[in-house]
């Protein structure tokens, strides 16, 4: 599947396109088909996103998995501070990353 | 230290209008992002993998702690209370919103401090010797220069949109610990014959994917004609560095390219015609601005004596201290490397015990280190044991300073996205295996340095034993290198052979480590022993 | 062709600039345009007679013109010297500080921003073209 990232513009927040808005959460993520490039640019115009990109993804019983490891860091947080991810609460969530 | 007259604060409050207004501009959609990223690099705000990234710049290093203590309060209130300390005596803040980012800026100016050009392809914050003004073996101290060269810098409309980024280094002993010469230029202060003090010019070092020691480009430029030599060195870079490829845009492809002799002579026509416009600032300027960093009042009757009773203080003592040039007093290193900590991250309370510290024991006077610690440069002895307990109590009493666990590493993959493999968990790992302070004082002075990219932030060069994390059909691989030196013996590290896995690189370090006790001889360090061994006989150890 | 913005209060010349490699075969011109990359000295011998340079920046991260503007002025060049091509608001004071006083942006930039951008800053840090008396000189007179 591919999925849209990017970061708020406002506050750097990793966000992803959920279809109608962003979410700041991957499991939220829709695929978007052969729609990125048009949705992206669209977003991008009315600065609701910085520096979107589309992603290639893997659908899973928890909702997609970015293909690449830089995508999952961003998706998660810095592995190195579980406590500063999203997964504050979750020790294994690192390995998700990996 | 330095201290900003009128000029100086109006420039820095006016960048700070001048920033507001952008970003006001970029949130109206008047900048695009492609016209507004320069500019918020040239005020160290980045887009990094998990917000924007704040650069706020300690010039040459130097810090009083009221400009610490703001460094905490920004940590506090705009980031999520820790800042990183770089290996160019910056501090960078890694969840920085944009809209709080002209506040974040104002709050520096109200200390004297700024994000001015701590990215973007400008003249990049000037950095210099952390021991600087302590130690005695410089012959002047070099920071006087690199304030007039942090000021003829600042906002320098013809190099401000160079091919590429641009660091220079200053220092003034034969001991190097700026890793000078591998800046774009290294500057190293000299006595002529006539005993007069001037500029030794290095000119095409650096690091990332082409590394490169910087050549002699000049043995001696007089005090008065800093700016005008400096100004032709940039501007030969400014006309002719390549704009083609950006990773072969540095100055040292340039000199490369040239070839010293070439590039030399180019300079010293452009110089000669430099010298004619009145572009120095006279003797006065550097005699005004030497005035602020003139010693602080030492009590002359300061005792050397020490009571090493405690034998944890006596270890600290003996690995975290260095000579200060005035009896009774020391040059103590605060080692941000705990043990399986991040390599220069420090916590705002920290930040503010370091400043505390500072403010009651070493005349108000911190340092920032190329080697991500922070310094104490004028402690009486009598005090360190006080110091050393206040540490302790907050984890900053790793008696680790220049041993295998005082590693530099990049932010990497948890941070960066031009990472392609993370560096701190390495760091960590390897800080817990070599954990035991005894073996790491028996393998003596070894620098450690990780870069999770070939764009080497992590100096992984030049590290005696250096680690650069590659991506390999996206799983993290580490390549391992030897024999690199960033201080005055100067060298670049090779690659060993294959990569490794992260556990296979750990025990590859330890298979080094061990090879080089066996084989060391007297008086040694690693770094010797490579030398004298050669790579040959460490690959086979490692490889087979 | 947007109109030229210009910080002078000569007539407009009205000549079209020659590309460099013109203006050096024919020697009667009194305009050129130079382009990122070429050498701004060749001009040094004719400069008695130019009455305008136009200097290209051809993206406004390549700042090459910079220097070409440096070299003219201070090699005594007193006519026009008109930036075009992807000139933005954020770096006319940069340009207005290396001898540039005419700016020809590809995309028009309000006149009143950019003399508030001119002139936002009170003093200068660096010796330059423009003649701005340095923070160095005020402070030792």
């Amino acid at each position: 599947m591919k999925i849209l990232t990017g970061n708020d513009l406002k506050t750097g927040d990793v966000i992803w396109w959920t279809g109608l808005d962003w979410s700041r959460f991957v499991k939220d993520a829709t695929d978007v088909g052969d729609q990125g490039e048009a949705i992206l640019q669209r977003e991008e115009a009315a600065r609701r996103v910085n520096s979107p990109y589309i992603i290639e993804a893997e659908q899973t019983d928890d909702g997609p998995r970015p293909g690449h490891i830089k995508d999952r860091v961003r998706a998660l947080g810095p592995t190195v501070r579980p406590d500063l991810t999203l997964k504050p609460a979750d020790p294994d969530a690192g390995l998700w990353v990996i | 230290m330095y201290q900003y007259d009128e000029y100086d604060q109006k420039m820095v409050d006016t960048r700070v209008e001048e920033f507001r207004d952008q970003v006001k501009r970029r949130l109206a959609g008047d900048l695009t992002e492609d016209q507004f990223k320069p500019l918020r690099l040239m005020n160290g705000l980045y887009l990094q993998l998990h917000a924007y990234m704040l650069r706020v710049a300690v010039p040459y290093g130097t810090l009083n702690s009221k400009q610490m203590r703001m460094l905490g309060h920004i940590a506090r209130k705009y980031d999520r209370d820790y800042g990183h300390f770089t290996t160019r005596q910056n501090i960078q803040y890694n969840w920085i919103k944009l809209e709080d980012a002209p506040d974040i800026l104002a709050d520096l100016a109200s200390v004297e401090m700024h994000a001015i050009q701590t990215s973007g392809n400008c003249i990049r914050n000037i950095s210099s010797d952390q021991f600087a003004g302590a130690t005695a073996d410089e012959i002047a101290d070099p920071r006087p220069w690199a304030e007039i060269l942090r000021q003829w810098s600042s906002f320098h409309p013809e190099f401000s949109y160079l091919p590429r980024k641009f660091k220079f280094a200053v220092i003034a002993s034969d001991t190097d610990r700026a890793a000078m010469r591998l800046h774009d230029i290294g500057i190293q202060l000299v006595h002529n014959e006539a005993g007069e003090l001037g500029a030794k010019f290095f000119v095409g070092g650096g690091m990332g994917r082409t590394p490169m020691v910087a050549p002699e480009i000049r043995d001696f430029v007089p005090a008065d004609e800093l700016i005008s030599y400096a100004e032709a060195c940039l501007r030969v870079y400014n006309r002719y560095g390549r704009r083609d490829n950006k990773y072969k845009a540095r100055i040292k492809i340039l000199v490369h390219e040239l070839g010293p002799e070439e590039y030399s002579r180019q300079v010293e026509e452009e110089f000669a015609h430099m010298k004619t416009l009145g572009l120095n600032p006279p003797v006065e300027e550097l005699a005004r601005i030497s005035e602020f960093f003139q010693d602080p009042p030492f009590d002359k009757q300061a005792s050397d004596d020490l009571d090493l009773s405690d034998p944890d203080f006596a270890v600290w003592v003996d690995q975290n201290n260095s000579a200060h040039k005035q009896p009774g007093y020391a040059i103590a290193t605060i080692s941000l490397k705990p043990r399986g900590g991040i390599p220069g991250d420090a916590s705002s309370a920290q930040i503010d015990l370091m400043a505390d510290l500072a403010e009651q024991y070493s005349f108000d006077e911190l340092r920032v280190t190329h080697s991500q610690n922070i310094v104490l440069p004028h402690v009486k002895k009598s005090d360190l044991y006080a110091i050393w307990q206040k540490l302790d109590e907050a984890g900053l009493a790793p008696a680790n300073l220049d041993l295998i666990t005082d590693s530099i590493a990049c932010p990497g993959l948890d941070y960066c996205s031009l990472a392609n493999a993370r560096s701190i968990p390495l760091a960590q790992k390897i800080s817990k295996r070599f954990a035991d302070l005894g073996r790491q004082r028996e393998l003596g002075e070894l620098k450690l340095k990780i870069s999770g990219c070939i764009n080497a932030c992590g100096h992984h060069h030049a590290g005696h034993i250096g680690i650069l994390g590659v991506d390999r059909k996206g799983t993290e691989n580490y390549q391992l290198l030897l024999g690199g030196s960033g201080a005055e013996d100067a060298s670049l590290a090779k690659i060993t052979g294959p990569g490794f896995t992260e556990d296979g690189v750990i025990d590859a370090i330890e298979t080094v480590t061990d090879l080089y006790l066996e084989q060391r001889e007297e008086g040694e360090r690693f770094i010797d022993t490579y030398r004298r061994v050669g790579m040959a006989r460490f690959k086979e150890a490692i490889y087979g | 062709m947007v109109e030229a913005i210009r910080l002078r209060d000569d007539e407009v010349h009205e000549e079209p600039a020659v590309s460099l490699d013109s203006f050096l075969d024919q020697s009667n011109a009194t305009a050129v345009r130079i382009e990122a990359g070429e050498d701004a000295r060749l001009l040094l011998p004719y400069l008695d007679r130019l009455s305008l340079v136009e200097i290209d920046f051809p993206a406004f991260g390549d700042g090459r013109g910079y220097s070409a503007a440096q070299i003219l002025r201070e090699s005594g060049y007193a006519g026009e010297l008109r930036a075009s091509g992807d000139v933005l608001l954020d770096q006319v004071s940069h340009m207005r500080r290396c001898g540039f006083d005419a700016f020809a942006p590809d995309s028009p930039i309000n006149p009143a921003l950019m003399k508030e951008a001119i002139s936002r800053y009170d003093h200068v840090y660096q010796a330059t073209s423009d003649q701005r008396t340095p923070i160095w000189r005020l402070r030792h007179g």
